[in-house]
């Protein structure tokens, strides 16, 4: 029964899926979804980002993207896609609303019938990797997608975090989660890992240092890297424009390049 | 109160407190229309009676909100509630309605506190004489408990908060909020309709990314009729400790929280710049305020906060002269 359900769904064409979390808002989990995304393509894959944040949707912006609207077609919606090759392609909250400054002041049931609807009814196409972006917390959305997703090719969960105890403290509530909903974790990120002053190269940690790398020790999952704070990675997004194409000579780049890597080279493990 | 139905509601949903309940147009086809409108979702008389009388000694609630995660609601909460209770003569309560983030405990150096239960509720965790805490982190048995809770059960939990803690007679109430607009921003500006709310501090940082929830966040505070104090840009510059360069790290590539609040005409009550020292005493629990008094974010956040100490002071007057018009009248008819 689920099987036919399967073979007939919008998500058959995708080989694999995987959760961008974190118990902490603000810590770049969309930022690492996006650039995530933009380095799989780099490496010739074709990649959907699908934005389960309902009340701040980020990932249309962070594409350049944000005006454009969802399309119906005989299989359902079409996502919107970034660039004239289809590489890339999105769907958010964000493409439904008339007007961008919009509040989405909705309680839970609702929230949970928009992102089954998300699940069931995007018309994907065949894709390499579907990146899930999340709110942060552990409550109605999160729950409600590993419930959806979980008939399908879920890969596993990259947890985010910043350094500093106060965001730890929450993605250690957030591996927890993962445990719980039987959710494998792919390792952990700790991004804004130190600032290098673009003036005298001093660098300080803004937001401490070390502390997702001690959690994923801590906990025995895979620690994926740090990316540090980099203006020019936060002014790329601001513009929606291609970081891993325009800035390879970034602090933040082999960082990236460096997760985006390790991710296939776990699938390109399980696969063999 | 009745469990509502998982499923879609209306577009134009009354609400389930209005009289309209179930009664709407909109309510036609809705799965949870008989429960409305047989009033069995209405808030329970006595419920609300309960929750009255206790909102009733709070004399100022001051709601931190941003549509935007990590911006620094938390942190401010925590500093406005410190600076507030700096005086002696007031007392000061701070709530923290984050239920699956909660950061309060651990900033106020709270970690591992356990809340005690006495004849008149829940006694919140002091940390002065006059500054009270309440956080679902007091109510967890270890740092590693995930609250995985949908909706319902975190309303009911902010209910108990305000209904069941004995805060006893507060001068300020300050509430910590997760991101975004969704239950529990909605339970509690609906919770609070009996207290006297002074109004919301909006925070944010200076990038569009950060301003485009924050936008969603004001017109969510239009739409519930919450009063805005002003909106704080946190993170706003960063000066290199050795070369003391001004860098940008969250660019303000819109003309940052100064150029939102002209257009939406909303005060900006200040902006904080980053400073490492931030971070590191909300690690240790320790207040930035005293730990690094000569800091321009200090100077920056006191600031803010004495703006906001007027702004309750100032409608507390009108409130009385209103009281005190109102009695002249009486006496005049």
């Amino acid at each position: 029964m689920e099987e036919v359900a399967r073979e007939r769904s919008n998500l058959a064409g995708v080989r694999h899926i995987l959760l961008v979390l974190s118990g902490k808002g603000g810590v770049g989990k969309s930022t690492i979804s996006t650039e995530l995304a933009l380095s799989l393509r780099h490496s010739g894959k074709k990649v959907g980002i699908l934005d389960v944040d309902l009340c701040g949707p980020s990932i249309p912006r962070m594409f350049r993207v944000q005006d454009n609207s969802v399309h119906q077609c005989d299989s359902g919606w079409v996502p919107v896609f970034v660039d004239q090759d289809k590489s890339i392609s999105l769907m958010s909250i964000g493409f439904l609303l008339e007007n961008p400054d919009d509040a989405v002041v909705w309680r839970g049931p609702k929230k949970n019938a928009l992102i089954k609807q998300f699940v069931a009814d995007v018309a994907w196409g065949d894709l390499d990797f579907l990146i899930v972006d999340t709110p942060p917390g552990t409550s109605d959305e999160h729950i409600s997608t590993v419930e959806a997703l979980r008939p399908y090719q879920l890969l596993g969960a990259i947890l985010v975090t910043t350094p500093q105890a106060v965001s730890v403290g929450d993605v250690r509530r957030e591996l927890t989660f993962c445990k719980k909903m039987n959710l494998r974790v792919l390792g952990i990120v700790e991004n804004m890992s130190g600032f290098v002053c673009p003036h005298c190269s001093e660098c300080t940690n803004i937001f401490s240092k070390g502390g997702g790398e001690e959690l994923a020790k801590h906990a025995g999952v895979p620690f994926l890297g740090c990316v540090p704070l980099d203006p020019q990675l936060s002014q790329s997004l601001e513009e929606g424009r291609d970081f891993i194409q325009e800035f390879p000579k970034s602090s933040a780049f082999p960082a990236l390049a460096h997760i985006a890597q390790q991710i296939l080279d776990g699938t390109s493990q399980q696969s063999s | 109160m009745a469990e509502l139905a998982d499923g879609p509601r209306p577009q134009e949903c009354p609400g389930s407190s209005s009289a309209q309940a179930g009664r709407a147009a909109a309510c036609q086809g809705c799965p949870n229309q008989g429960i409305c409108a047989a009033g069995a979702a209405a808030p329970d008389p006595a419920e609300a009676a309960a929750l009255r009388a206790r909102l009733r000694a709070v004399r100022h609630a001051v709601l931190v909100l941003s549509g935007k995660g990590g911006v620094g609601k938390s942190t401010f909460s925590a500093l406005l509630a410190l600076g507030l209770a700096a005086d002696q003569a007031k007392q000061v309560a701070l709530l923290d309605i984050d239920i699956c983030g909660p950061s309060i405990p651990r900033m106020m150096g709270l970690d591992g506190e356990q809340v005690h239960q006495s004849g008149s509720g829940w006694s919140p965790v002091y940390v002065e004489e006059n500054l009270g805490v309440m956080s679902v982190g007091f109510l967890l048995s270890s740092p590693d408990d995930a609250v995985i809770w949908r909706g319902p059960k975190k309303n009911g939990l902010i209910k108990q908060f305000l209904r069941d803690v004995d805060w006893g007679e507060v001068d300020y109430l300050i509430i910590d909020t997760p991101p975004g607009t969704s239950d529990e921003h909605l339970s509690i500006v609906q919770y609070l309709g009996a207290a006297h709310v002074a109004g919301a501090v909006i925070v944010t940082t200076p990038q569009e990314v950060s301003l485009q929830d924050v936008r969603k966040e004001i017109n969510f505070c239009h739409k519930v009729k919450l009063p805005i104090i002003g909106v704080v840009e946190n993170m706003s510059g960063f000066i290199c400790p050795k070369c003391k360069n001004e860098s940008q790290i969250f660019p303000p590539t819109t003309g940052g929280a100064e150029k939102m609040c002209q257009n939406l005409n909303v005060s900006l009550l200040g902006k904080v710049p980053l400073d490492p020292q931030i971070g590191k005493s909300c690690d240790k629990g320790q207040s930035f305020l005293s730990e690094a008094p000569d800091s321009p974010a200090t100077s920056s956040y006191r600031n803010i906060i004495q703006r906001i100490q007027e702004y309750c002071d100032q409608r507390n007057f009108q409130e009385e002269k209103i009281i005190y018009e109102r009695n002249k009248n009486v006496v005049h008819v």
